[in-house]
């Protein structure tokens, strides 16, 4: 369609190349020719990487999966900004449009002690699933299914609990914020649980366990900069992060 | 003890040592203030009229100085350890100058503290070097020579921004870590953290710089 190709960009893209985690990285740069405004960040690589493959070189490595904006996968600091700064959008849902033809775009990894890097711009994020482990979950008894109304829950609750589940789990949090601190991610999943009938039960226990689990995994400690809010993909509040200390006193006296 | 050791419970401990240095700046500033009524001279001698209680404060106030620095230049380092690696590009969202630079204000604000101790209450620094061989010191005559010189003013006012600068992170973060908020609050506890900061910052600066235009003198 002729919109579709007087309208393409040619960017020049600075990408972190790093061959493996211990291998020293450094920024490459490249050229993305014909880049329609209508595609997504993330098509926009695969046509760089097609390019790099027809070429003989390694492509860049980038996490991805279900390109929805709901999976948590990608991965890339654009531009200094996690997922690239439009508000509540993950990288595979940034599009090209709000980019300019001659536009410079900076690629990077998450930057954290606690996520090293696997390969270019992909980084092992299993410091967050160990968090989860440590505490994101119920213990329930197992049998018949229970009736759908059996624990009511009122709705102000049920609405609160949705909004800390809207997490993603992709780490933007941790990449944006200055002490590498995984508290937006851990509050999210704890707000979540103690608000509910299911999950009250191990309150104490679990804010104890996960906040634990964040410190043991290297991650650091919050001082309250706000910068994971402001860069997360779901809008997750920090009043999820007054929810956790609050959890915390109380467990504190237990 | 978890309160100790864990990176919750040692934010507390940052808050709740921050939320009473920030009373004891509340009430050193009304102490101050008597300055103004002709009253600091009394007020002084009503203070070292009772020793054991100043004492006692001073040694509270040092064990929650002590803990705020402690807690402070551990978990600054522990976040620094946490992100080692820079990017090459970085845009700031949220983050201000003063929520980035709290050890640094932090740490000036307790060099002026050993400062502003050494002159008005051990006194050996040179303006104040005429005090050594009274037996009751003038506090307002102290004060007023002392802040006739320009460059003890300007040491001052420095000082007080750094006060602003660290109390306007200081105050929002504090009611964070209490747990004292939510989606209301959030934006309103930043702008009353700026302005209350302000106010401390411009009422201190005031006594230096009465004196130093010459509208208080001896």
């Amino acid at each position: 369609m002729s919109a579709h190709t007087s309208n393409t960009m040619t960017i020049t893209l600075h990408v972190w190349r790093q061959a493996g985690p211990n291998a020293p990285g450094k920024l490459e740069q490249y050229e993305a020719k014909n880049v329609s405004p209508d595609q997504s960040f993330l098509e926009m690589l695969d046509e760089v990487n097609e390019d790099l493959i027809k070429a003989g070189k390694d492509p860049i490595a980038f996490d991805h999966d279900c390109r929805e904006g709901i999976c948590g996968m990608c991965s890339s600091v654009i531009n200094g900004v996690p997922h690239g700064g439009q508000v509540r959008t993950t990288a595979c849902q940034l599009h090209m449009r709000t980019f300019k033809d001659g536009d410079a775009i900076y690629i990077e990894p998450w930057r954290a002690k606690a996520f090293p890097i696997i390969k270019d711009l992909i980084v092992d994020r299993n410091a967050l699933e160990r968090i989860m482990q440590a505490g994101g979950y119920t213990s329930c008894h197992t049998g018949g299914v229970p009736d759908g109304n059996a624990i009511l829950i009122p709705k102000p609750e049920a609405d609160y609990a949705m909004d800390a589940a809207e997490c993603i789990g992709c780490g933007a949090c941790v990449a944006a914020c200055p002490n590498g601190s995984a508290m937006l991610y851990t509050s999210a999943k704890v707000a979540q649980l103690s608000v509910l009938p299911q999950g009250k039960a191990e309150a104490a226990e679990r804010v104890c366990a996960m906040v634990d689990a964040m410190q043991e995994n290297g991650f650091g400690n919050c001082s309250n900069h706000y910068e994971c809010q402001a860069a997360c993909p779901k809008g997750i509040s920090v009043k999820f992060i007054a929810k956790l200390n609050r959890e915390y006193q109380k467990a504190l006296f237990k | 003890m978890r309160i100790f050791n864990s990176t919750v419970g040692r934010k507390l401990l940052m808050s709740i040592s921050g939320q009473l240095l920030i009373i004891f700046v509340l009430i050193h500033l009304a102490g101050n203030s008597t300055i103004y009524f002709g009253w600091i001279n009394a007020y002084a001698e009503h203070l070292h009229s009772m020793p054991p209680v100043v004492w006692v404060f001073r040694a509270i106030m040092l064990a929650i100085v002590g803990t705020h620095i402690c807690y402070g230049v551990m978990l600054t380092l522990e976040n620094k350890a946490a992100n080692p690696t820079n990017y090459a590009v970085k845009r700031q969202l949220k983050a201000s100058f003063a929520s980035e630079n709290m050890i640094w204000t932090g740490l000036l604000l307790a060099a002026f503290i050993v400062y502003h101790l050494l002159q008005f209450t051990v006194k050996v620094t040179p303006d104040v070097a005429w005090t050594a061989n009274q037996a009751v010191v003038d506090v307002f005559k102290m004060v007023v020579t002392s802040f006739s010189n320009a460059a003890i003013v300007v040491v001052y006012a420095l000082a007080m921004i750094m006060l602003f600068l660290h109390l306007s992170h200081g105050i929002p973060s504090f009611l964070q870590t209490m747990g004292w908020n939510n989606d209301k609050t959030i934006p309103v506890y930043g702008t009353a953290g700026k302005v209350i900061s302000a106010f401390l910052m411009l009422a201190y600066i005031s006594i230096p710089a009465t004196i130093l235009v010459g509208l208080l003198k001896l």
